[in-house]
């Protein structure tokens, strides 16, 4: 990362003090090309399908039907996919359910901080329409809008068996090469971050979380 | 040692790659069966055999990884050469002279050295990383780590009294001829003192406060990504390999084939396995305050048993 404070590739971390903003790094993310030789990139994209470590963070109702996965009945560990307790090291993020706004916050910080390829499945109705808070103060109605999503699960609550489906299909589309979330969020990123600040109006931490 | 010509160090150090390979395939096999055995105990299928190798394809092929700075980098370089170095002075099949490695006269000492090298190495590298969990883990695993070192440094002096040598060759050449020659059976308060060491070397419970991943994420390696996670996880299948070898020339008669080497290894971390099934987790407190207790006795006793039994 560049230490170069005044180059034009940084990002403005207005929302911190000045003595704050020579803690952060304000180096601005740049989207990631594909190895050039493409056996390299398939095999990559096998073995990221094949080994999937969501992140344990549960930020809503939903996250309730992610144990059940874990316990002998569903046994998800077959996949190849396990709980990750650090956001450094996970590669899916599961919104399970209503996201408010407070969540939302921590939620951007834990997403900026996984290392990319990064995956998000939205579980529940609420990520996707608001569901049965679509009328809240306080809950964000469209996730995607603050952040990118692979793949929805609908229902109130879907079942463990839906997101297991879910988590079957993004495997299909991580080998396909069709999961590239982190490179929109990165691309797009001025037109995210306006939606986020315009939601999120304590904004106190640096406008990309290293 | 000293080699004849340059052709022979160079055919010794290729000779100690393949051993490497080996001894570091076998350690990820052995920790996918481990996993598979305990999910069967827990009523589930378990992970793949093949599971542990896409692990580290995995993070080895992340497209960003973010650096904390210099000693960031050099921790899990400093851990994997932990690894390597434990290895390399370990004979791994006695009477084998490709698979010897560089044991030589006063390996048992460098080996000791080595396997705390790796452990400082990686507490250097994490604690740049400037995550308080990782701090805390830190404290916790070289705390856990000073109290086990006792009986276990206890118990190897105990032996090297007993066969009076330094070396792992010659130790491993003692118990020749049959399974009353092992250490196990002429020293067992040793071994006792040696194995319960083992318990908390190994870091299953009940000594696994140090990564606990339901309180402070995974401990020390909380910031490692990308490929530093990918040198972590090859070093521990590989530094978890090296200490089964190292107990088993010790205390269980070395081994004279690939064989012989698996199923004895394969028994000694079965006992850290049933402990680690059946027991839950010690309080750092408590982990270390049962290491100073009965394993440190038993390894004061295995010295005094060597002087007045075997003397």
């Amino acid at each position: 990362m560049s230490k170069d404070r005044s180059s034009k590739n940084t990002m403005e971390n207005s929302g911190l003090s000045a003595d704050e903003q020579l803690l952060f790094c304000n180096a601005r993310p740049e989207p990631y090309k594909p190895y050039s030789i493409k056996a390299v990139e398939d095999f990559a994209n096998w073995a990221r399908a094949n080994s999937l470590w969501i992140l344990a963070f549960g930020t809503g109702c939903c996250s309730i039907e992610l144990r059940p996965l874990m316990t002998a009945r569903f046994d998800i560990s077959r996949f190849g996919i396990a709980g990750r307790p650090t956001p450094r090291q996970s590669s899916v993020f599961i919104i399970g359910g209503y996201v408010s706004v407070k969540t939302l916050k921590r939620i951007i910080r834990s997403y900026e901080q996984m290392q990319g390829p990064k995956f998000i499945i939205a579980l529940g109705s609420c990520p996707a329409n608001g569901g049965m808070y679509f009328d809240s103060y306080n809950t964000i109605n469209q996730f995607d809008l603050y952040l990118p999503v692979d793949m929805y699960v609908t229902g109130c609550m879907p079942r463990p068996e839906a997101l297991l489906a879910a988590i079957m299909e993004l495997k299909e589309d991580i080998k396909a090469g069709n999961c590239d979330g982190a490179n929109r969020y990165v691309e797009n990123l001025d037109w995210y971050k306006a939606n986020q600040k315009k939601v999120i109006k304590n904004w106190d931490m640096p406008d990309y979380n290293w | 040692m000293i080699y004849a010509s340059m052709s022979e160090w160079f055919g010794r150090v290729g000779y100690f790659g393949l051993t490497l390979l080996i001894v570091t395939v076998y350690g990820l096999l052995v920790g996918a069966l481990i996993e598979r055995i305990i999910a069967k105990v827990q009523g589930r299928v378990g992970i793949p055999y093949s599971q542990p190798f896409i692990n580290i394809a995995k993070t080895f092929f992340k497209r960003t990884a973010v650096s904390h700075g210099i000693m960031f980098y050099l921790g899990p370089v400093f851990r994997i050469a932990g690894g390597i170095g434990t290895l390399a002075f370990i004979p791994v099949i006695y009477g084998s002279e490709m698979f010897s490695n560089f044991s030589m006269a006063g390996d048992l000492f460098l080996v000791i050295y080595f396997m705390f090298f790796g452990q400082l190495g990686m507490a250097l590298g994490a604690g740049e990383s400037g995550h308080p969990y990782s701090a805390i883990g830190i404290a916790r695993g070289l705390s856990q780590m000073t109290a086990y070192e006792v009986p276990f440094a206890l118990a190897v002096i105990s032996i090297v009294i007993q066969y009076d040598t330094l070396s792992i060759t010659e130790i491993v050449a003692a118990q020749q001829g049959g399974w009353q020659n092992w250490t196990v059976i002429t020293n067992w308060v040793a071994t006792l003192a040696a194995m319960l060491a083992f318990l908390g070397m190994t870091g299953y419970s009940p000594f696994d406060i140090f990564l606990a991943p339901q309180e402070i994420p995974i401990g020390p390696p909380t910031e490692f990504h990308s490929a530093y996670l990918s040198f972590l996880q090859i070093n521990r299948a590989l530094f978890g390999a090296t200490k089964l070898v190292l107990f088993m020339n010790l205390f269980f008669g070395g081994a004279t084939g690939w064989v012989e080497l698996m199923i004895k290894t394969l028994l000694i971390y079965m006992v850290a396995i049933v402990v680690g099934v059946a027991f839950p987790r010690f309080r750092v407190d408590q982990g270390i305050r049962f290491f100073f207790k009965i394993p440190t006795l038993i390894g004061i006793m295995s010295i005094v048993y060597v002087q007045m039994v075997l003397a």
